[in-house]
């Protein structure tokens, strides 16, 4: 299934400065394997290092926040849009 | 504080997304800086805090949706356009705004932290940035003791994702969607519930969370009791504080300081009162209405 991952400015870095790019996937867990395969590091600056969403990015699936659905399990559609959303909090230090 | 930084970065505006109160005060602050606004607020606002918003020439913008919703749109909004939102793109400076709560409590009780604060919770930032404000001061011996306060956080039964991650002894969010008459603190996935969880459990303080008719009989309460008219947020803070008393988490020989964070005009309909008396302009009218209740010397 074709579907379209909105890149968050800061993660353009990876893209060569892509804010959209298709990939074909089933789940979220596919649409992030597909894009660290295409763009290899991006990953690590979405998911922590036991494989789950880092704490402040949040993603979204046809605007439905992932942690509401099946978090990496949740299923995509053709055509679905899936947007990752850095959290903008902090400055308590 | 963001609006100034928006001046200084030469912005085209500024905006917010905002559960009511924040949209009031970018809106007038944008106004007396001479800046365009715009103000994205979730579909549902009270009427009350959009007029006060409106009335400052601000493009209010209302979103289907939450407030989770409104905030995920300005975020990618402000990836587009040179504007900046206060509590997006400016929040380093809107935060360090939110700091001089810190100040002004330290400053009101002769340059002494409470030893108990009381906070309504949205996102979790005002209570966060209150603890940096009283330990700046101390760190640069503005105060005449080593702050001890205790951070106590307050949320609606309907979104409170912070309480419970507190009650969990957590810091860990489980976002929620909320469903509350305290709309002003209707954020279901609190960008600084980290932050704010993790102060109140650090500072050995404690956060609990009041139902709608708690939140209604906390406005009458402070009303009648001290003649001050707050909206919902205030009243989910003095329902809650009365709880934390009743629970013994209070410590009632100290000094407690309740946030009370907006003026209940803007939310009129979260109380119940009954319609006034309506008498004729005639002496014995009125005699035959205060009968039994007012003593006539």
């Amino acid at each position: 299934m074709s579907l379209k991952v909105v890149i968050p400015t800061p993660l353009r870095k990876h893209t060569g400065g892509a804010e959209i790019v298709e990939v074909e996937a089933g789940t979220l867990k596919e649409v992030l394997d597909r894009l660290d395969n295409k763009f290899p590091g991006i990953r690590n600056s979405v998911c922590d290092d036991s494989g789950g969403l880092r704490r402040f990015i949040n993603v979204y699936v046809d605007g439905e926040d992932v942690r509401f659905l099946q978090n990496l399990s949740t299923p995509a559609k053709d055509g679905s849009e899936v947007a990752i959303v850095p959290a903008i909090s902090g400055g308590v230090r | 504080m963001a609006v100034n930084k928006a001046l200084e970065f030469k912005l085209e505006a500024v905006g917010c997304a905002s559960t009511g109160n924040l949209a009031n005060s970018v809106a007038a602050q944008a106004a007396a800086a001479g800046i365009a606004s715009y103000i994205l607020i979730p579909e549902s606002l009270e009427r009350s805090k959009i007029t006060a918003t409106q009335i400052y020439g601000a493009r209010v913008i209302a979103v289907r949706g939450n407030y989770d919703d409104v905030n995920r749109l300005c975020a990618q909004i402000a990836e587009r356009h040179p504007w900046g939102f206060v509590n997006v793109n400016l929040r380093p400076f809107y935060a360090e705004g939110s700091k001089t709560m810190g100040f002004e409590i330290a400053e009101q009780l002769g340059w002494r932290a409470p030893t108990s604060i009381i906070v309504p919770m949205a996102g979790g930032a005002l209570l966060s940035k209150i603890h940096k404000g009283l330990g700046e001061l101390e760190r640069v011996g503005l105060l005449k003791e080593p702050v001890k306060t205790k951070l106590y956080g307050a949320q609606a039964v309907g979104c409170n994702p912070i309480v419970d991650a507190v009650r969990r002894k957590s810091i860990d969010i489980r976002p929620v969607k909320p469903n509350t008459i305290a709309k002003s603190l209707a954020i279901g996935n609190p960008a600084d519930g980290y932050y704010a969880s993790g102060f109140i459990q650090s500072t050995g303080g404690w956060a609990d969370d009041a139902t709608d008719p708690e939140i209604s009989e906390g406005i009458s309460l402070l009303a009648e009791t001290q003649g001050i008219y707050t909206e919902t947020a205030g009243g989910v803070s003095i329902a809650v504080l009365k709880k934390l008393v009743d629970q013994g988490h209070i410590d009632r020989r100290g000094i407690t300081v309740v946030a009370i964070t907006g003026n209940g005009l803007k939310t009129p309909e979260a109380v119940a009162l009954n319609t006034p008396d309506a008498i004729d302009a005639k002496i014995e009218a009125f005699e035959r209405l205060v009968e039994g209740v007012a003593h006539v010397a």
